[in-house]
């Protein structure tokens, strides 16, 4: 199980590193779908069947297509990559730093927490899972799922403008 | 796990690969004698009696080809499509219920390689991820006709992927289970989900037409506008690849089609039979296959009927018809439940 999990880490991280330094995007798009499978891998290893399962279906099964669409439809290569200015990558190195700052000050003072049943390893079934989200977390649920629908409405609406223009 | 068991789920697997791959490739075979049928012509008679070794002789064929690959071509990806087209289409075979259990020398062996809790899902993030082979294959070949196929590919295979999920909403809604084993110990007798879930069987069943990409939804390869779709630029064993993983879906899709909604390897009075339990289970899964022919059968019958979508009569009946459709199945189904339980 040990080596199960530094393998799957070593190529989560080495894959997400991949998806940074790759100059094509399609490659970019085929890293990350090995970074999100090897992360699968990680909740099965914890025995979340359940999140492993969606986890795959939603992001690379649905977004990772789309993104792999996109990039497809509008053909995006390295050879016409628009090239950068120097001001762009010198703000892209000052925007980045300030992002690790914040993480790092954010994490600098995290505690590690302890897990409220360890023991409990059924804790990512389907059951499980269910009655947390449909019982203690209800609202919560229940008003993300509207903020989903309102992006959805949003997104078609927008869809619509355009099509009325032309 | 005992090594016993280990050992026999390893060759379990191998018995199903096997299976698989021979129930494939006679359906290319079956496929062409359903047409030859259908036309009133004699289909393919010359390798073999009744050109039963015709299967063969294509596999030979394929596998002598030159193999070409496009100079302008990625050609990483070029091999990866097809080989995640094959290896998806092969996963999903192991968490389907091939039939009971089996007792031999003391030992209880289940018929089922992996009986995940979430067995739907797995079947379900497998065919989102076959997605992949298709889309990367018909981007890598760098052709325009390839492009087109395989754009139109994923686009049909995400919007019909929504109704087929909210399909098995419904299903999981009566059966109150994920596992695939469970459900079919659900449908003992005559109680096949297809009666409780009419509605959600048919957008099922018409939503794999569109998964597997088969006519009436072959517009991926639609020879009259792409020449040959997402496999234009394709020869050799990689083509044959990607014919392959089509009719091995094909097989898988009546495998999940028989276990959800035809009670599997259950049949009427099966409990009622004088016979052995070893003997009920072999004739389990004997009548788990009959079923699977059947629908195959069906998914040739219909090929061979029905012409083919145009490409917007296509988005419109996935979009327009069959989600609201779906919804609609789900929620009925959730009242049905609830008033069930409420006065009953």
């Amino acid at each position: 199980m040990t080596f199960l999990f530094y393998l799957l880490a070593a190529v989560a991280i080495l894959s997400a590193l991949m998806v940074v330094f790759s100059r094509s995007p399609i490659n970019s798009v085929i890293f990350l779908i090995i970074c999100f499978l090897s992360i699968a891998g990680h909740y099965i290893l914890l025995n979340a069947q359940f999140l492993a399962v969606v986890h795959i279906i939603v992001y690379t099964g649905a977004i990772m297509v789309l993104f792999l669409f996109v990039i497809m439809l509008l053909n995006l290569n390295t050879s016409n990559e628009p090239h950068k200015s120097q001001l762009t990558r010198i703000t892209a190195v000052i925007t980045g730093g300030l992002l690790l700052l914040v993480l790092i000050a954010a994490t600098k003072d995290a505690v590690l927490i302890q897990a409220k049943n360890p023991a409990d390893y059924n804790i990512g079934l389907v059951k499980q899972i269910g009655q947390t989200l449909f019982k203690q977390f209800l609202l919560p649920f229940e008003i993300s799922s509207v903020l989903f629908i309102s992006a959805m409405v949003g997104a078609v609406m927008l869809g619509k403008k355009d099509s009325k223009k032309n | 796990m005992e090594t016993w068991e280990l050992l026999s789920k390893i060759i379990f697997l191998f018995v199903i690969l096997a299976i698989t791959l021979v129930v494939a490739m006679y359906s290319t075979y079956a496929e062409r004698k359903v047409a030859a049928f259908m036309q009133d012509r004699l289909g393919p008679n010359r390798a073999g009696p009744y050109g039963l070794l015709q299967p063969l002789a294509d596999g030979l064929k394929m596998f002598m080809k030159e193999e070409i690959i496009p100079t302008m071509a990625n050609r990483t990806l070029f091999i990866l499509g097809p080989s995640i087209a094959m290896t998806t289409a092969l996963l999903t075979g192991v968490v389907i219920p091939w039939g009971g259990n089996l007792t031999i020398a003391g030992h209880v062996i289940s018929l089922q390689v992996a009986d995940l809790n979430i067995g739907i899902l797995y079947i379900f993030a497998m065919v989102s991820i076959g997605v992949y082979g298709i889309m990367l294959g018909g981007w890598a070949s760098n052709n325009k006709y390839a492009l087109l196929g395989s754009v139109r590919a994923a686009s049909q295979m995400i919007s019909y992927e929504l109704a087929m999920g909210m399909a098995i909403i419904a299903l999981v809604l009566t059966t109150g289970t994920l596992s695939l084993k469970e459900i079919v110990d659900q449908q003992q007798g005559w109680h096949w989900n297809i009666f409780y879930q009419p509605l959600g069987f048919l957008i099922f069943l018409v939503c794999a037409f569109a998964e597997t990409n088969r006519a009436p939804f072959d517009l991926p390869e639609c020879e009259t506008e792409l020449i040959g779709g997402y496999h234009t630029e394709y020869s050799s064993m990689k083509l044959g690849f990607y014919l392959f993983a089509e009719y091995i879906n094909m097989f898988i899709s009546a495998a999940v089609i028989a276990t959800l909604y035809f009670g599997g390897y259950n049949f009427p009075f099966l409990n009622r039979l004088p016979l052995d339990a070893n003997v009920l289970t072999i004739l389990g899964s004997v009548v788990f296959f009959l079923k699977i022919f059947f629908l195959i059968f069906l998914f040739m019958w219909i090929r061979w009927t029905l012409p083919r979508f145009r490409y917007d009569q296509l988005m419109n009946l996935g979009w327009k018809g069959f989600i609201p459709i779906s919804i609609a199945n789900i929620m009925v189904t959730g009242v049905v439940i609830y008033f069930k339980e409420l006065f009953f």
